[in-house]
């Protein structure tokens, strides 16, 4: 792909970006740990084929509200969430909505490297399995090898599938994760932090990463770093003791934001 | 002086000693703390260390050594003819003397006056003082046992100067070695350290000495009846024949208790495995905490019932209740209602048992459940998994080498145990496979050899020892795999 070309891709997907439909709708979305209250009447868009990136000093609610999108809180004691989310219409808080199978139209990739202690091709399998994705073994050979090589990791990994997914440096562990996570077609991936325990080669790969599975996926990724914001981002949300504060194009976000506590977060003055 | 008081003495002295160099060690910094290289307490400590640590070891060493030099002293000083007698005998005229000893302290002095060439009286007035003796003094021994006690008596009196001289002495030493720059503290914390070490010695060398003497032992029975007549013999027949009377030898072979053991052991793990193991998993993945909260400390009460418990339980209850079950299925389907369980039968032993290692496997599997880190569930759970399929397919399948281990330590165990066999299987050693029947264990037979009055150079009684290390053997190989297994298991998430 040439640099002519890939611009065009860009300009089409940005194109697309802007009439696109919001994927995911938060209205008045809040959520109580205990009596506590972490995130106070957020009212976000995520749009389709974009990614959104979710900024704000620690303990904001950032991370609160990425969790709230495929109900990771759920598996959390004492976690109560109050007002609406819409995946594609569906409020996914709904009696009729099967938890599970959101969790596979909404896929997560933790801060932490999380592969299982199996081997690489069974950590790939293990989600298309439990939803039966597969017709045989040949289709899931297909599954295993089209998510490792859209994760970029096929040619790291293609000669070992069936060595122990632990043995893998940080970096393409996660990315790894990243391919589990798309093995299940999701439509929308969550990623909380998906760098911070990289180093900049491997951070370097997964923003990489980040920016090719835009084209067929909408992200949403919570990030402490400004410089990874607005490296892999089109679209900003910043957060502040659990309130949403600005959301805005990246560009605007961190040359002319709207809101003063945005200019100093991003200008560094807290945070 | 008497060692309590002694003791008590020397506590005073190292208590003082302690304040004084405390003090001391503030006099030379001029109160001002900061300028001393340890903390007041620490000089402080010093010096009670000194005081009391090595006249502690003196009057150890003292209290062990001087009864013996007294002893051997009184011995040699016996008449010939007593000398020429055998040792047992030389050890009663011995027990007698220091019973002499004993009651002429309590007499008074015009007493053992009127006494001391009296043997007849003598015996008469020391019953008086509730010092019986058995039989009538010999003169020889009324003579001995004043050595004894003026022997007694200057040793206490040296003791007593030595110790407190050694206290005093130490303390003494210690406070003149106090300075601004001494390191009182490092030296306290050696002495420490030194403590810490002896207490795991101590451990460890108290296991080395069961391990040796049983070997030795062993080794005595092995000598009597040869290994391979023991370890494959499938005759356990011991019968308790008179020593010595030829052809009553008997049999010890050992295949049908190991078998029952194992059998035993194995029925136990059938019933607590898959229960304990369930327990473990709704504890650690569905209980809501406050559930759990209660729930886990009475599944470990369980674990607190003394086995003998267990075995009344098997004996009164679970037995008759078998038995009685069998004979009625018997009857309604054969019109014959013979009970085809026996009270006693290794289902009931093993069924008991398994009950009793409930709480060992729910609460083992339950902490290395726990243990697996909780973004292998967040991830299995974010692919959409239910909490089910991320139990079978992540979590289980991570904690299993542990597991694994756990159910080995729980086997050993099992393997181990006695009191519920006893009550619950009978004592019979039979080579059968039948579950409804009487078995036996290696456990039951070492309480069987050992009990009643039996010489212990008999092989009917040196056998216990054999059996005793070779079940040491099995357990100690469970458990050194069981931990190799779970260290490995640790090593995946570090």
């Amino acid at each position: 792909m040439n640099m002519m070309s890939e611009s065009a891709v860009e300009k089409a997907l940005d194109q697309k970006m802007s009439d696109a439909s919001h994927k995911m709708i938060g209205k008045d979305v809040s959520v109580y740990y205990g009596e506590k209250r972490a995130l106070f009447d957020v009212n976000l868009n995520v749009r389709e084929n974009t990614v959104t990136a979710l900024i704000g000093p620690s303990g904001c609610g950032k991370s609160t509200f990425l969790r709230c999108l495929n109900r990771m809180n759920d598996t959390i004691e004492n976690c109560r969430v109050t007002g609406k989310i819409t995946l594609d219409a569906d409020d996914i808080y709904d009696q009729n909505i099967d938890v599970v199978e959101l969790r596979a139209r909404v896929g997560m990739v933790f801060q932490k490297p999380n592969p299982f202690p199996k081997t690489i091709y069974e950590n790939i399998s293990y989600g298309p399995r439990i939803h039966g994705l597969s017709k045989n073994k040949a289709d899931m050979d297909q599954i295993v090898e089209a998510s490792l090589q859209r994760a970029g990791l096929w040619g790291e990994v293609k000669d070992r599938l069936h060595e122990s997914g632990t043995g893998l440096s940080g970096g393409q562990q996660q990315r790894l994760c990243i391919a589990r996570a798309i093995a299940v077609s999701p439509e929308v991936i969550l990623m909380d932090e998906p760098c911070s325990a990289l180093d900049p080669i491997a951070t370097a790969k997964v923003e990489e990463l980040i920016h090719e599975l835009r084209a067929n996926y909408t992200i949403v990724i919570v990030t402490h770093s400004m410089q990874q914001a607005a490296r892999v981002s089109q679209r900003t949300a910043m957060f502040h003791l659990g309130q949403l504060v600005e959301e805005n194009d990246t560009d605007k976000m961190f040359t002319n934001p709207d809101d003063q506590r945005t200019q100093d977060y991003i200008m560094g003055r807290f945070g | 002086m008497n060692t309590s008081l002694i003791l008590l003495i020397l506590a005073i002295i190292g208590i003082a000693g302690y304040v004084t160099g405390a003090r001391h060690a503030m006099a030379l910094a001029g109160g001002i703390s900061s300028k001393l290289h340890s903390r007041p307490g620490y000089y402080g400590s010093f010096v009670a260390v000194w005081a009391i640590l090595p006249a502690a070891v003196i009057l150890f060493v003292w209290l062990v050594a001087s009864p013996m030099y007294i002893s051997s002293s009184v011995r040699g000083a016996f008449p010939e003819e007593v000398k020429t007698q055998s040792q047992a005998e030389q050890g009663l005229s011995y027990g007698m003397i220091t019973s002499i000893a004993r009651g002429m302290n309590a007499l008074t002095g015009d007493e053992i006056a009127r006494v001391e060439n009296n043997p007849v009286e003598l015996r008469t007035a020391l019953g008086a003082k509730g010092v019986p003796l058995a039989g009538d003094p010999q003169p020889f021994m009324v003579k001995a046992a004043a050595d004894l006690n003026r022997m007694t008596f200057v040793s206490r009196i040296l003791m007593t100067i030595v110790v407190l001289g050694a206290s005093i002495g130490g303390a003494f030493v210690a406070y003149r070695q106090i300075a601004p720059r001494f390191r009182a503290r490092n030296r306290v914390e050696k002495v420490i350290l030194g403590s810490l070490v002896v207490a795991s010695s101590i451990a460890i060398l108290t296991t080395v000495g069961i391990v040796a003497s049983m070997l030795t032992e062993a080794a005595h029975f092995f000598t009597a009846i040869p290994a391979w007549e023991f370890f494959f013999g499938t005759v356990w027949d011991p019968r308790f024949a008179a020593a010595g009377s030829g052809g009553s030898e008997g049999q010890f072979g050992l295949i049908p208790l190991l078998l029952g053991t194992l059998y035993i052991g194995f029925v136990a793990m059938l019933f607590a495995v898959p229960i304990g193991l369930f327990s473990a998993i709704y504890m650690s993945e569905y209980a809501s905490p406050k559930v759990r909260a209660v729930a886990k400390p009475l599944l470990e009460v369980l674990a607190g019932i003394p086995t003998i418990v267990y075995g009344f339980f098997a004996l009164t209850t679970v037995g008759p209740f078998l038995r009685d079950i069998s004979s009625q299925l018997n009857g309604l389907v054969t019109g014959d209602y013979a009970n085809f369980i026996q009270a006693q039968s290794v289902l009931t032993a093993g069924f008991v048992m398994g009950i009793m290692l409930i709480p060992y496997v729910s609460s083992l599997s339950d902490d290395i459940i726990t243990a697996v880190p909780r973004a292998l569930r967040d991830g299995s759970l974010g692919l959409g998994a239910t909490r089910s399929e991320t139990i079978k397919k992540v979590v289980l399948p991570a904690a299993l080498p542990g597991i694994v281990g756990a159910l080995l330590m729980t086997a050993s165990r099992a393997v181990g145990e006695t009191m519920i066999v006893v009550l619950a299987a009978g004592v019979a050693a039979r080579l059968q496979i039948n579950p409804f029947e009487p078995m036996t264990t290696v456990t039951v037979k070492i309480v069987n050899q050992l009990t009643g009055d039996l010489e212990f150079t008999s092989p009917q009684t040196l056998v216990a020892f054999a059996l005793g290390i070779t079940l040491f053997a099995i357990t100690l190989c469970l458990n050194i795999y069981a931990l190799y297994i779970v260290r490995k298991y640790r090593e995946q998430y570090e």
